[in-house]
């Protein structure tokens, strides 16, 4: 498994855990008739699991097995899909960390979350950039060779 | 395939089923009392559906550990399948009447689902290695 992959699929697990952690607490905030306050962690709850455990996780296992480049030898542009890890994650921290922000000031929206959300289109962007070329027919592949 | 990951397989796609025909049930003209499925819906589909899939295929096609355990642990891949069911039961009946046993069983799926997390990322942070 390639160390990008690796970096991919270690962080989406850490999301994984964060997600169920929250959604955990807010179950039990709902059990122990808290409803208001279990309602505060959806943002980051549903971020956490939909972006950085399934999104980020299919961009590991993606970069890891499609099909290579150069007859085989290459993952082609890598930089694009760095990129992608980068603004994936630092979009997921974002939002989360705006959404704390907001709790604290009972603001609606703030600009944090704005940029997160931003920064994950650009990271969906970059890792399209990245796969577009390895996604291709397995008679490409033979041509290559 | 492993038998761990052809539970977690069929169950997703019984998972899957439900949740789709409680999409149906909300999406037909309803009473506002079968607004309580709509986070057991919502949770089917992806914790149920999903993640279970995830779990599944993960277990079974991710590097090997090791040659004598190959998938690690047999046993944390079993912890893993628990708590979604009484989720689904305990979630609506807390709405709709706040009485024990109910927010006891939610409290209490709530921390099975959160022990099934833990136990898949640490069953399988260690295969996932760079060569």
């Amino acid at each position: 498994m390639p160390r990008l992959a690796c970096w991919f699929i270690r962080a989406s697990l850490a999301y994984l855990l964060a997600g169920f952690s929250l959604g955990a607490i807010m179950l039990a905030l709902k059990a122990t008739g808290h409803q208001g306050m279990a309602i505060r962690g959806l943002v980051p709850h549903v971020d956490f699991l939909l972006i950085g455990w399934t999104v980020q996780l299919t961009m590991g296992v993606a970069f890891w097995i499609l099909p290579r480049l150069e007859g085989g030898v290459s993952r082609g542009a890598v930089a694009p899909a760095w990129l992608a890890f980068v603004l994936l994650n630092a979009g997921v921290l974002l939002v989360a960390l705006a959404s704390v922000q907001t709790l604290a000031s009972a603001e609606t929206m703030s600009s944090g979350r704005l940029v997160g959300r931003a920064a994950e289109v650009a990271a969906a962007l970059a890792f399209a950039v990245h796969a577009w070329r390895r996604i291709r027919a397995a008679s490409v592949d033979a041509q290559v060779r | 395939m492993p038998t761990l990951t052809r539970w977690f397989l069929r169950s997703a796609l019984v998972y899957l089923v439900v949740s789709l025909l409680i999409g149906v049930m909300l999406a037909a003209p309803h009473g506002p009392t079968l607004d309580v499925l709509s986070p057991v819906h919502i949770h089917l589909f992806m914790v149920g559906w999903i993640t279970q899939m995830i779990f599944g295929v993960a277990y079974w096609m991710f590097p090997r550990f090791s040659s004598e355990a190959p998938r690690r642990s047999e046993r944390l891949g079993s912890v893993t399948y628990a708590g979604l069911v009484m989720r689904a039961i305990a979630e609506p009946m807390v709405t709709l009447r706040y009485a024990t046993p109910w927010p006891a069983i939610l409290v209490l799926s709530a921390v099975l689902q959160w022990l099934a997390a833990l136990a898949f990322v640490v069953n399988t942070w260690a295969r996932v290695k760079a060569r």
